[in-house]
């Protein structure tokens, strides 16, 4: 028997190598316009920064002391970068104030759905989808218009007579958390809304016939049932909110930068590349951590669920 | 039961109905608003001035705009293009056979795009690219569609992946007992099947192409403006309708495509 086993090992080697061939062009793009650009960014985040931009061919740690330190002009003392520390803390406060808020207006929309009808769910899930697939620059752009000086919200604000001024909203904080918090709500609510269709009521149920309020339901039955959905909607949305690019450069103004803005900033008129390079694997690694949290998360749930 | 007792339904929370009604109406109304504008005579994003396709006419006169539209569109193509073709046989090595080793690699590399923020990607490719343009003198729209074509892949693979799946593998196996050589069988069985999953992936890449502006702001040469890009120039330095009316234009085609998306997927 041992030459059929050895005809049929030969067969499955060719079937591995074949389907290796299969995912080539796929890892071979990824690799050299996605993921291998991060190696080389690296190695530029220890070299000495260029004077036009670019870099210089020595070995530097400037870079990585100047994510969190800045060297004083005057005396050559190091400090905290008071610059950087404030724009990673709105970063971070923004991205976690974002999560909070689209969770507390994306959990009740997921179960106002989950308890539709069959029939009309469907549309109400479509009408969630929608402006998730819209162009987020877009989406952005509408908040602004909506908040700018001359804008509509102003407009009525002072046509009833509620503010004699208009209100400065745009170029603020709370303009970026606005704007995320309306373009990252899908995020929210679709992940929510696939783990609580899961949700059998009659568990529910069994909760109110044992003389459980609403709020004890809710509590101790329903958010713990779709714990998964709620983890998977917060990563969801923190991650790229930490991120967030174009809410910042259209709602911040030029002042209020988040991380990324101020990556962007070195390699446009900031011409610090190393730094940008630093910069840029720093948020990489928060962001790892977060799906790590992540990842433990959900496998921990869902052993429990077993 | 009297006509006071209002019956106890078991799955309603008091006050999570208007609060969904109000996060729908929060979805659509800035949107709205904004084409309801794109309408208007006035200049004014806030006071109606009369019915007019003013905008939409001068958008439609900007070379720019064109040149911007028409670029984002071939390239998206493009792109979606390469990244379903990529996905489609990685999809394929993945779901049929058994597990190989260095599988989960395999599905590792496919999503980190989806893992990596969008600056850090932008900023890598810029330098790598940096280097290229340096090497070789090229400045053309290749690194573009070949970066593009990246990010679209694991979204392409995706809906494919889950089509793929949810097909039903026993059809194959009798092709292949009826001596149906691989590729008969891919052509005249797997293929046919996985259509509905091929155009989704398709779709999902074009839109994912069409939406972005992070990667496509940082790597692009002088002159290479998509029109999210432009969009991007034009709203930093001052208001004008005209983007208005192409954003109008812009979530309209995203309705078309999302639309089609969801009815190709909902019917199993």
């Amino acid at each position: 028997m041992t030459a059929a086993r050895e005809v049929s090992e030969a067969a499955e080697r060719r079937d591995v190598r074949n389907r290796w061939y299969l995912t080539a062009p796929a890892l071979i793009i990824i690799m050299l316009a996605a993921i291998g650009p991060l190696f080389i960014m690296v190695v530029y985040s220890f070299l000495g920064k260029g004077d036009y931009g670019g870099v210089t061919a020595a070995f530097s740690t400037d870079a990585w002391f100047g994510v969190l330190l800045e060297r004083d002009i005057f005396d050559d003392t190091l400090g905290f970068a008071d610059a950087h520390m404030i724009i990673f803390w709105r970063s971070v406060r923004l991205a976690g104030v974002t999560t909070i808020l689209t969770l507390l207006l994306g959990f009740p929309t997921a179960y106002f759905i989950t308890t539709r009808p069959e029939k009309q769910r469907d549309i109400w899930l479509f009408l969630v989808t929608i402006p998730f697939w819209t162009n987020l620059l877009i989406r952005t752009f509408a908040i602004q218009e909506l908040i700018r000086r001359d804008g509509i919200i102003n407009n009525v604000l002072t046509g009833l007579g509620i503010v004699d001024e208009p209100l400065q909203m745009l170029n603020t904080d709370f303009a970026i958390g606005l704007g995320m918090v309306y373009v990252y709500l899908p995020l929210m609510v679709l992940p929510i809304y696939a783990s609580m269709e899961k949700l059998d009521f009659r568990m529910v149920e069994a909760g109110y016939d044992l003389y459980a309020g609403r709020l004890a339901v809710l509590r101790r039955i329903i958010i713990p049932l779709v714990k998964p959905g709620i983890i998977a909607g917060s990563i969801l949305v923190f991650i790229p909110a930490l991120g967030a690019y174009v809410a910042p450069a259209l709602l911040g103004g030029g002042r209020n930068m988040m991380i990324s803005n101020l990556i962007s900033l070195q390699f446009g008129q900031g011409r610090n590349w190393p730094l940008g390079a630093a910069l840029s694997i720093t948020l990489m690694a928060i962001v790892m951590v977060a799906l790590l949290v992540y990842v433990r998360n959900a496998s921990r749930s869902s052993a429990r669920a077993h | 039961m009297t006509a006071a007792t209002k019956p106890f339904i078991v799955n309603r929370m008091p006050g999570f109905g208007t609060m969904a009604i109000a996060v729908f109406l929060m979805l659509y109304l800035p949107i709205s608003l904004l084409i309801i504008f794109s309408f208007n005579e006035r200049e004014s994003l806030a006071v109606w001035g009369g019915f007019s396709w003013r905008w939409y006419e001068a958008a439609w006169q900007n070379r720019d705009i064109k040149d911007a539209a028409f670029r984002s569109l071939w390239l998206a193509g493009f792109a979606a293009t390469i990244a379903t073709a990529a996905a489609t046989l990685a999809a394929i090595a993945t779901t049929r056979g058994k597990p190989f080793l260095g599988m989960t690699t395999v599905y590792a590399v496919i999503n980190m795009p989806l893992m990596v923020p969008e600056i850090v990607t932008a900023v890598a490719l810029l330098i790598f690219f940096a280097w290229i343009k340096v090497a070789t003198g090229y400045t053309g729209a290749a690194y573009l569609v070949a970066a593009h074509a990246a990010f679209c892949v694991p979204f392409a693979y995706l809906p494919i992946r889950a089509r793929l799946e949810s097909m039903d593998a026993t059809l194959e196996v009798a092709a292949a007992d009826l001596y149906a050589s691989p590729w008969q069988a891919f052509r005249r069985i797997t293929l046919p099947l996985l259509w509905p999953g091929i155009i989704a992936g398709f779709m999902l890449a074009f839109v994912i192409s069409l939406d972005d502006v992070v990667i496509t702001e940082h790597i692009k040469s002088a002159g290479m403006e998509t029109l999210p890009t432009y969009m991007l120039g034009q709203l930093r330095r001052s208001m004008s309708p005209e983007v208005n009316a192409v954003s109008a234009i812009f979530f309209l085609l995203s309705v078309v495509l999302v639309t089609f998306f969801f009815f190709l997927n909902r019917k199993k």
